[in-house]
């Protein structure tokens, strides 16, 4: 097929199923952009290595699957109990990543006043780190000794690794011609209810509007009492639990996982939190549910393999017509 | 004319009535050139081709040059580098051999050219955007070149471009090679290198070019550095708006920062491609990007000599050490990590960094009521 021969037929015969998984695709973005845009608001930072927490969230959830005994058969109400205790793991697992990161990757440099880049390079670094750990976990149990007791968790260290059991889909509703999947709808409801928490968070709570206070200024909010540390650590807290749901989430659609599928999902979360304005929790809402939605679409059009081109097109498309994104910047300025 | 045979316009103004400095600048340039051939034991590297390895740091030293005028000097974060890299490849692998028979050196100009445009296309509507966005409009440029290559069987797709032509070979004499056996030096009469004779086995030939290159590079930066564009590259780094108030047109300077950093990206490309014998669209990757990013700040963003030697490291260190091959990515992750803490400007920071460093510590001095010291640098 000639790459720029537009297919339409396909576009609108599948319109509906293209747009309701192109939500909840959109949904895990979102959640993963959550992350992006709160450290930017308060750092101005890249957090590069974001990426990196939500790998560790889909391992986490991997994990505790096995660890609970999930196997091909498990279905039902087991592998829901499952899922749930999973998700909690791994948004833990994700949140002590982010708060480890912090620590190890950003405030040396604060406090050392480096320039800007130099965090980036920090957090590319620390990106390295975290996914080389990861792909090479069954090195370092051997090194340790202990390889006998966790082979089922760490063998085939690069290779993609899937939950043992297929997770059974039930189709709940038809819109137009699609039949909306029980999985569709847990991970596009799973996802608003997080991001309703964590707006309502930042806006209503004592901690919320110290986040706000430094992202909007930092110098007058440590002169008013804020302690800009703890709200850093806050942040990266609080992205790193919306990254261990986004894992789980993900790991329910997608079923399999590896040391480097980051990557690509955070240059796609990022791009949605860009796409949305960068800064603004809404807008991270608003840029995934539309990249998730235009890269379906986009490729119904013209063909999966142009997907991430798709995405990226639109990208420079919005920052031309609203350069600061489709809601604007805005974690800091407060609207009570 | 100066004692290096060279008309005096072309030295660079730190040469101009120096002969002292000029000679041991030659000195150092001879012995550049002649690194391949000394196979000096430690520095060379065991498991792979040392010629191949300096053909690879010559080129990235060149890429590091170019984003330096980008990232050091104009201060934009250019996070897509590689596409203009991948450009000057395809486009020297497309005339040579996909569609055309253009003998190399011929590929070379257009290479440049249509790098260099297609850096115009880009920064004209994005460098308008804020500056960070910038890194994430660049990335996805990278990618979107990467993926266009690879979807488009006209330019190859995923397999790629075989038979790059090569530079024209003309064998005018050989170079033996040297051989160290415990402290004594050996001339290596069975290990020769044909000069200027493009091949597929030994990259010395490769290497003297791309280097020759990287000289040339070298000077033109340095000229224009010290010009007037130059100088309002760093303006508009410093201040936006101050810099546009004194009559700057920073979004004009801006663009030219990116189509130069084009430029030399895409002569990289191009000189690498050469050496390659065949290129296929996943050597492209945002991970090659990242690492020309890394490079240039880990060596000093603004200060050539820092870049270069951060692109150097970055090639040779993997190289040299690939017995650890595993742990490759693995260590360089914790190197950056560490570099980035303890070196927070760079291996070698640019002058004027040194200089508002001492310029705080007065004004600090000054803050506390203690004796300003004597600055002195």
């Amino acid at each position: 097929m000639h790459p720029l021969a537009l297919n339409f037929d396909f576009l609108f015969s599948n319109f509906s199923q293209l747009t309701v998984t192109g939500l909840a695709l959109g949904a895990v973005y979102a959640m993963v952009a959550l992350g992006y845009t709160m450290v930017y608001g308060v750092l101005q930072l890249i957090n590069f290595a974001h990426s990196e927490v939500f790998m560790y969230g889909t391992f986490a959830t991997l994990w505790t699957v096995y660890f609970m005994g999930g196997t091909a058969r498990t279905s039902g109400f087991a592998l829901a109990r499952m899922l749930t205790v999973a998700m909690v793991i791994a948004m833990i697992v994700s949140a002590l990543v982010a708060l480890l990161l912090e620590r190890v990757a950003y405030r040396p440099l604060l406090k050392r006043n480096s320039p800007q880049l130099m965090a980036l390079i920090s957090a590319i670094g620390a990106s390295f780190v975290l996914s080389e750990t990861m792909g090479l976990r069954d090195n370092i149990t051997r090194w340790l000794g202990l390889n006998d007791n966790f082979s089922r968790y760490v063998s085939g260290a690069r290779d993609t690794r899937g939950l043992p059991m297929d997770i059974q889909t039930h189709q709940l509703f038809p819109i137009g011609n699609y039949h909306v999947t029980n999985i569709d709808l847990i991970v596009i409801c799973c996802a608003l209810l997080m991001m309703l928490l964590l707006d309502q968070f930042v806006r209503r709570s004592r901690l919320g509007r110290g986040i706000r206070a430094v992202a909007q200024d930092p110098e007058s909010a440590a002169l008013m009492g804020v302690n800009s540390t703890r709200v850093v650590q806050l942040t990266f807290l609080l992205g790193g639990l919306m990254a261990g749901a986004a894992a789980t989430l993900y790991m329910l659609r997608i079923g399999a996982t590896r040391f480097d599928a980051g990557f690509i999902l955070g240059v796609k979360a990022f791009t949605a939190a860009v796409m949305g304005g960068i800064g603004n929790l809404r807008g991270a809402l608003v840029g995934g549910l539309v990249l998730g939605v235009a890269e379906n679409w986009g490729s119904a059009l013209v063909g999966t393999q142009w997907k991430d081109v798709v995405a990226f097109v639109l990208l420079v498309v919005i920052l031309l017509f609203r350069p600061t994104g489709i809601l604007g910047e805005s974690l800091g300025k407060a609207r009570v | 004319m100066s004692r290096l045979g060279l008309p005096t316009m072309t030295l660079p103004p730190q040469l101009r009535g120096r002969p002292a400095k000029a000679v041991g600048v030659a000195v150092l340039v001879l012995f550049l050139y002649a690194l391949p051939l000394l196979d000096l034991p430690i520095v060379t590297t065991p498991d792979s081709d040392f010629g191949g390895v300096l053909y690879t740091m010559a080129t990235y030293v060149l890429v590091a040059l170019g984003l330096n005028i980008v990232i050091g000097y104009a201060g934009l974060l250019d996070l897509g580098y590689v596409g203009f890299y991948a450009i000057g490849a395809y486009v020297t692998a497309v005339l040579g051999v996909q569609h055309g028979h253009w003998p190399y050196l011929l590929t070379i100009p257009v290479a440049v050219a249509v790098t260099m445009l297609s850096g115009v296309i880009l920064g004209a509507p994005t460098l308008r955007v804020r500056g960070d966005y910038l890194a994430i409009v660049t990335l996805g440029f990278g990618e979107i070149i990467r993926l266009s290559a690879k979807n488009s069987d006209w330019l190859g797709g995923a397999r790629g471009i075989q038979n790059v032509p090569k530079p024209p070979s003309v064998h005018l004499f050989d170079v033996p090679h040297l051989k160290w056996e415990n402290g004594t030096v050996l001339v290596d009469v069975t290990n020769k290198t044909q000069a200027f004779v493009f091949g597929f086995v030994d990259y010395v030939p490769y290497y003297w070019m791309a280097l020759t290159v990287v000289f040339i590079v070298l000077i033109a930066d340095m000229l224009i550095k010290s010009s007037r564009v130059g100088r309002a590259w760093e303006a508009t780094r410093e201040d936006e708006d101050v810099a546009e108030v004194m009559g700057v047109p920073t979004f004009r300077y801006k663009l030219l920062a990116f189509a130069m950093g084009a430029f030399v990206g895409g002569l990289s490309g191009s000189i690498s491609a050469a050496g390659a014998n065949f290129i296929y669209p996943d050597s492209y990757q945002i991970t090659v990007s990242v690492i020309f990013v890394a490079a240039v700040v880990i060596g000093g963003q603004g200060n050539r000599w820092g870049v270069m030697l951060g692109a150097a490291l970055v090639v040779y260190l993997p190289e040299r050490f690939r017995g650890l091959e595993e742990y490759r990515i693995l260590m360089f992750g914790i190197a950056l990590m560490l570099l980035a803490t303890f070196r927070p400007q760079g291996l070698l920071p640019p002058r004027v960094t040194r200089r508002a460093k001492a310029l705080e510590r007065d004004l600090e001095d000054l803050e506390t009521g203690e004796e300003p010291q004597e600055v002195t640098s």
